[in-house]
Order: structure tokens, then C-alpha cells, then sequence
């Protein structure tokens, strides 16, 4: 009998003892993002982008030894639910959160973990938000502890307006957006640009709908019709933006798309079942085709494993910056990880430069203009299975997208 | 102007015609049986789903057959296992009971299929334009749901109006014991008659699948609206549906192709909210607020007429 206790108590100290040496190596970074409901397919392919980068890092070595884990975190893209989510994740010893979809979420999260940090000093978290582009974030609602590696909807429009510069055949634009701080934000950028750079150009329409909530987008489609557009700009995402298109296709209407979001789930099936060839243009930090062979290398792995393609580049630059600025500060305390985040120069996934703003901890990159269709033959990726693949168009550098902020940080 | 009305009103009556073509098969279930059915938008997405995999197998229109039925079996089973133990319970029982297997039905499509969207394609035969009016394209798959849609009315009404089948169903739902000392087993009868239901269900997936989107999300999406139809239309009532159907499609359409909002019917008069709270209200679209314009009606009819419109009785 005494045998027995004392194994057992040799055998629970070791198990105790090897579970302290493992948390204490392994830094835990809490992905909070919709892992159920109807943003669930999203949710799970950004889940699995950052455990491919998990096991990258892993393989070389981890980040200053420690060993990298993505924990999942469902909230259901409800801000209420990702609070306690990232409760949930504080109480675990998390000091890394991550978030991506809904600016709302966003927007809860970045005021809960300022608090957080206020209220207890030592215990700081810090949230890399790699998708919630609600420029707000960066400006009014600025926090110390926030970082964005996604472009801001107003960067993106920058960038956008600033292509739509150059093409003197865009001449009468429509802007059909969903009905709530984001796509609000898309469409007053929209029309503050186009009016600076081409006062030329008429807007002959102007649609907010309700968010994910339209079945048949064919009265939209009759009006824009009607209006004589030959562009449309639209910050759709989700099945907003394939029933969109597929209403478009439908009623035969010949517009140029520009899009926010034209490539997430969804999206390149729809495009290719309507048969707009090349006539979706998308903005984003990379494209697959993009021609730079490390990019196209890691594209290359990465659909071998994980069997989708990267729709989050930035998530690559948040992960690999995370390690080089911890490396930077030789620590993995999140108040000397985001010190030397701010200001930090990155080459990015995609080539090219990036640095991150220290005022408002916005990261600037350059940004692509891409089209959906026929693949040329130097273009070895499709999309969805469908055989078309993005196509770049345009390039913007870095210095072109950099827009104003008003974020007045207040730092520890 | 005329442009815009004309296609407006065409894009209403093939929208109103899809929401008849999903709710045909609810309205059948609680006319008949009296059972409202949450599950069947969940029906509807199973067809869509059957519809889809079988379209990869053998074929669209092999799939158009042989996907109802196996819904409608799916049906039959969740009445004969399911519903018919729960019926003595009373309604609120059966009414859970559908609801819970709206639940569990997303979850095993989501596991089986995934939460990511189907390729499902307008199988080639369809895949052309069969009008241009005010050069807009109309779909001849359109075409062919609209046909399909008042096909499934026109048979619906005759079975049920003017057969001996369906005047001993009709009879089985007031008067179960009678019906059934007159030798027809009425059990079967119910089972049939939910298997048929669902079957509807099971159509309007496989035709609606490629003009929407085939995905686990697609019964949540479609699930509020019909009833809406059949409760606007009166609880039970087919001919009701067919026309809250059109009602619905017709208000959801032109409301969109409308801009004026309470600011703009005041025009120059327009006394200016700009800074203040109202001012979200005061300066909405009437193109804003259509998606909800049906819950709206909704809540009217409720008020002024709770039998719906043609609803024989009170809901």
C-alpha cells in the first residue's frame, strides 16, 4: 500500500513538474474567431493559416526557444462572446491574442485588453489584429496595445482611388455596400477620394443594403443597370459579395468590379460560375501569382498542407514580425514585444518593404490590384478549384497608401 | 423609369416564386397535419445538398428525382420515429422537437459537406439566356424555376381539391378516428403526407442550390422568410402562400428600386436632423429597410388580420 502512495505521488509530482516546464516553454497565442455558426468557414481557415505558422516557426526553432501554440477560441463573431473568450484565454497565462473578423469584435476586444492592461499592471496582453479594417481602430479608438497588420478600409481605398487614378475609362461609378460601420466607411472613403483625385468621375449611385441578409440581389442589380454605371465599388464580403456577382452574371450587366473582398470563401466559384473573366478586380497585401518566387514557394507549401490557399498574407507578416521583434527585444514580455514593434521596418511575404506606424501601430505594405480569371501560363494557382486564378494589375507601393491618423496614443 | 418597373416586377414575381416554391411543401405539412415544421428549411438545404452530390454522380436531372425522394424517406422516418410519439404531447412537443432537428440536421451537413460553399452549377442545358428585355438578361434557369414553381401549384391545388386521395387527407386531420374506422390508416396517411412536405422541400433545394448558395448557413438564411409567406398567406392556406409569395417578392423588389427616405418627402421643407440620433432614422432609404419590410407585414397582418389572407382560421 505505501508503495502504491508513493508512486502515485512520485508519479503525479512528475507529471506536475513536466506540466509546468511545458507551459513555461511554449507561448500560447489565443486566436479568437468565429469557429461555428455562418462565419465558421472563415473562421477555420484563418485557424488553420496561423497553425501552419505556428509549425513554421516551430521548426526552426520557435521564437527565442519557446515553442509556438495556436489556441482556438470560438466567439461566434459576437463581441460579447469574445470578451469572455479572451477572459478565458487571460485566465490560461495568454499574454498574445489574435482576432481577425468584424470590426465590432475588433473594436470590443481592443477596448477590454486596454483596460485589462491599465487594471493590472505586469499582466499586459497584447492583440494583433490581422482583419478588422475599420480605420477607427487606428484613429479615434487607438490603443497602445493594438496592432494591425491588415490594411485599414481607408488605406485600401487609398490605394484603390490611386490605381482608379490611372484609368481614364472609369467614368460613372456605383457604390453598393452593406449597411454598417464598415461599409459605411468604404463608402464615405469613396466618394472623399474619388472626388480629390477624379472629380471627373460621377457617382451614379450609392446603395447601403443590409448586412448578410439578401437572398437575390437582382432588383440591386436592375439599378445599377439603370444608373448606366461602367464601374461598381463594393466592400462585400461573404456571401454578400457571391450573390452579388451571381445576380450580376445572371442579368448579363457588363461593369468592372472593384472589390474589397471578392476572393474569401466563396467568392472565386461565384465569379467563375458567372463568367465575369477578368473582370473582378480584388486589393489586398499578395496575391499567389504575384511572380516573387518566395512568395509563390511558400504559397506552393502552404496549399500541399493545408489543402486551401493563403488567404491571409498579413497573417504570415504578423507571425514572422512577432518573432523578429521578439527577437529584437530578446524577451518575450508583451510590453518590450510591443515596444519594439513600434516603428519596426518588415520585408514582407510578398516583397517589398513594410513598416509599422508608430503613432497609430497601423502596418503599411505595399498593395495589389488583382483580376479573376483565365490563368496565364506563368500563373500555376487557381482558385476554389475552379481553374481561374488572380492576375496581378497594378502594384502600389508602400509610400502610396499611407494615409493621415489622429489616433493620439497613450503609452505605459 | 418604365425600364426599372418592368424588370422590377419581373425580378418580384421569380423572387416571389422561389419563396412559393420553399414554403409549397410547409404549408402542405400544416394544412394537412397541423404541424409547423421548423426543420423545413432545413429540408430544403438537405436537398440542395443531395441535389448537389448527386448532380456530380449521375447527372442534374436524374438528381432532380431521385434528391426529393430521398428527403421526402427522411421525412417520412422523422414522422414515423419522431413526430408520431411526440404527437400526443400535444403541438408545443412536435414544434420542439422539428426545432431541435433544425439544430442537429445543420450540424451533420456541416460535418459531412462542411461549412464552405458548393460548387454547384446551372446544369448546361439551362445555362443560356432565354430573354433580353432592356438589354437584362433573364436566365433561362429562371424560367425554369417560375415553371416549376406553378407546376408544383397547379398539382398541389388538383391532389388536394379534387382527388379521393386528397379528400381522405384533408378528413384524416378533423376527423382521425372516423377516417380510420372507414379503413384507411391514417398513421400512414400523416407519414405520407410529411414525406410529400418534405419532398417539396427537397425540389426547391436542388432547383434553388445553383442560382443561390448551396452551404451549411442556407436554411438560417431562408428559414424566418417562409413563414412570413405562410403566415401573411393564412396559416394552411396554398392559394394564401402563392399570392404572399408574389406579395413578398413584388414589395421586397420595388422597395429596393426605391430612394426616397422621410427626409426627401419633405424636400426643401426638410427640417435637418443631421447631428442629432434622428437623424439615422430620418435620412434611411426606402432601398434600406426592404429586406425587412416582410416582418413588417408580418406584424401587420398579425394585427389586422391574424388569420393571414386567406387563412381559414386564427393563428
Amino acid at each position: 500500500m505505501r508503495k502504491l502512495i508513493v508512486a502515485a505521488t512520485a508519479a503525479l509530482t512528475i507529471t506536475m513538474l513536466g506540466g509546468t516546464s511545458y507551459a513555461q516553454d511554449t507561448l500560447k497565442i489565443g486566436y479568437i474567431d468565429p469557429l461555428s455558426g455562418g462565419g465558421a468557414s472563415i473562421g477555420e481557415g484563418g485557424l488553420k493559416t496561423f497553425q501552419y505558422l505556428a509549425d513554421e516557426i516551430n521548426a526552426k526553432g520557435g521564437i527565442l526557444g519557446h515553442k509556438v501554440e495556436i489556441v482556438p477560441l470560438d466567439n461566434k463573431v459576437n463581441p460579447q462572446e469574445s470578451l469572455v473568450q479572451a477572459q478565458k484565454a487571460i485566465d490560461a497565462g495568454i499574454h498574445y491574442i489574435t482576432q481577425g473578423n468584424g470590426s465590432s469584435v475588433a473594436a470590443a476586444l481592443e477596448d477590454f485588453v486596454t483596460k485589462h492592461n491599465t487594471r493590472n499592471p505586469g499582466k499586459e496582453v497584447l492583440y494583433f489584429n490581422y482583419a478588422a479594417v475599420d480605420p477607427a481602430l487606428t484613429n479615434d479608438k487607438c490603443s497602445f496595445w493594438h496592432f494591425r497588420w491588415d490594411a485599414g478600409s481607408d488605406i485600401k481605398m487609398e490605394a484603390l482611388t490611386n490605381y482608379m487614378k490611372g484609368v481614364p475609362s472609369i467614368k460613372k461609378v456605383y457604390l453598393i455596400n452593406q449597411d454598417y460601420s464598415f461599409g459605411q466607411s468604404v463608402r464615405a472613403d469613396a466618394r472623399k477620394m474619388l472626388a480629390a483625385k477624379r472629380p471627373d468621375v460621377q457617382i451614379v449611385g450609392d446603395e447601403l443594403h443590409p448586412l448578410l441578409k439578401i437572398t437575390d440581389f437582382s432588383p440591386y442589380i436592375a439599378k445599377i443597370k439603370a444608373s448606366g454605371a461602367d464601374s461598381v465599388v463594393t466592400g462585400n464580403w461573404g456571401q454578400d459579395i457571391a450573390l452579388l456577382l451571381k445576380a450580376a452574371a445572371d442579368a448579363g450587366l457588363k461593369v468592372n468590379w472593384y472589390t474589397y473582398y471578392a476572393g474569401g470563401a466563396g467568392g472565386p466559384t461565384a465569379i467563375k460560375q458567372t463568367g465575369l473573366d477578368h473582370q473582378v478586380f480584388q486589393i489586398t497585401e499578395g496575391i499567389p501569382n504575384g511572380g516573387y518566387q518566395p512568395a509563390m514557394d511558400f504559397e506552393k507549401a502552404f496549399r500541399a498542407k493545408v489543402n486551401m490557399s493563403l488567404w491571409y498574407p498579413r497573417a504570415v507578416n504578423e507571425m514572422r514580425m512577432f518573432k523578429a521583434a521578439a527577437e529584437k527585444a530578446k524577451s518575450i514580455d508583451p510590453v518590450k514585444v510591443a515596444q519594439a514593434l513600434e516603428g519596426m521596418k518588415f520585408e514582407v511575404l510578398d516583397g517589398g518593404e513594410g513598416f509599422m506606424r508608430k503613432d497609430d501601430h497601423q502596418f503599411f505594405q505595399p498593395i495589389y490590384i488583382s483580376s479573376f480569371g483565365t490563368l496565364k501560363s506563368n500563373e500555376p494557382f487557381d482558385e476554389e478549384k475552379t481553374g481561374w486564378g488572380w492576375h496581378p494589375v497594378a502594384k502600389i507601393d508602400t509610400q502610396q497608401t499611407i494615409v493621415p491618423t489622429t489616433c493620439k496614443m497613450k503609452r505605459p | 423609369m418604365l425600364e426599372l418597373i418592368v424588370i422590377s416586377t419581373l425580378n418580384g414575381v421569380l423572387f416571389g416564386m422561389l419563396l412559393f416554391l420553399l414554403s409549397s411543401g410547409l404549408t402542405v405539412i400544416f394544412s394537412m397535419m397541423g404541424v409547423l415544421n421548423f426543420a423545413h428549411a432545413s429540408f430544403y438545404m438537405l436537398g440542395a445538398f443531395f441535389g448537389y452530390q448527386l448532380t456530380r454522380w449521375i447527372g442534374f436531372w436524374p438528381a432532380l428525382v431521385i434528391a426529393p425522394l430521398l428527403v421526402g424517406a427522411i421525412g417520412m422516418a422523422v414522422e414515423r420515429y419522431g413526430l408520431r410519439n411526440t404527437h400526443k404531447h400535444g403541438h408545443v412537443a412536435e414544434l420542439l422537437l422539428t426545432f431541435g432537428l433544425a439544430f442537429a440536421i445543420e450540424e451533420i451537413v456541416s460535418m459531412i459537406w462542411g461549412k464552405s460553399p458548393m460548387d454547384y452549377r446551372v446544369p448546361q442545358a439551362l445555362d443560356f439566356s432565354a430573354f433580353t428585355i432592356f438589354s437584362t438578361n433573364y436566365p433561362a434557369y429562371k424560367m425554369f424555376m417560375l415553371a416549376v414553381s406553378v407546376l408544383i401549384f397547379i398539382a398541389l391545388l388538383i391532389v388536394l381539391k379534387r382527388t379521393r386521395v386528397g379528400l381522405i387527407v384533408q378528413a384524416a386531420l378533423t376527423h382521425p378516428s372516423m377516417v380510420a374506422h372507414l379503413g384507411h390508416n391514417v398513421g400512414r396517411v400523416f407519414m405520407l403526407v410529411f414525406g410529400v412536405g418534405c419532398a417539396l422541400a427537397g425540389v426547391a433545394g436542388v432547383i434553388a442550390g445553383p442560382a443561390l448558395v448551396t452551404q451549411s448557413d442556407m436554411a438560417g438564411l431562408l428559414g424566418p422568410i417562409l413563414f412570413v409567406v405562410i403566415v401573411f398567406g393564412g396559416l394552411g392556406s396554398l392559394p394564401g402562400a402563392f399570392i404572399a409569395s408574389l406579395v413578398i417578392g413584388l414589395v421586397q423588389t420595388f422597395a429596393v428600386a426605391l430612394n426616397g427616405s422621410l427626409a426627401s418627402l419633405f424636400g426643401p421643407l426638410d427640417p435637418s436632423f443631421n447631428a442629432t440620433v434622428l437623424a439615422d432614422i430620418w435620412n434611411v432609404t426606402i432601398a434600406q429597410i426592404a429586406p425587412i419590410l416582410p416582418y413588417v407585414l408580418l406584424v401587420l397582418i398579425l394585427i389586422f388580420r391574424p388569420m393571414g389572407l386567406m387563412g381559414a382560421r386564427e393563428t
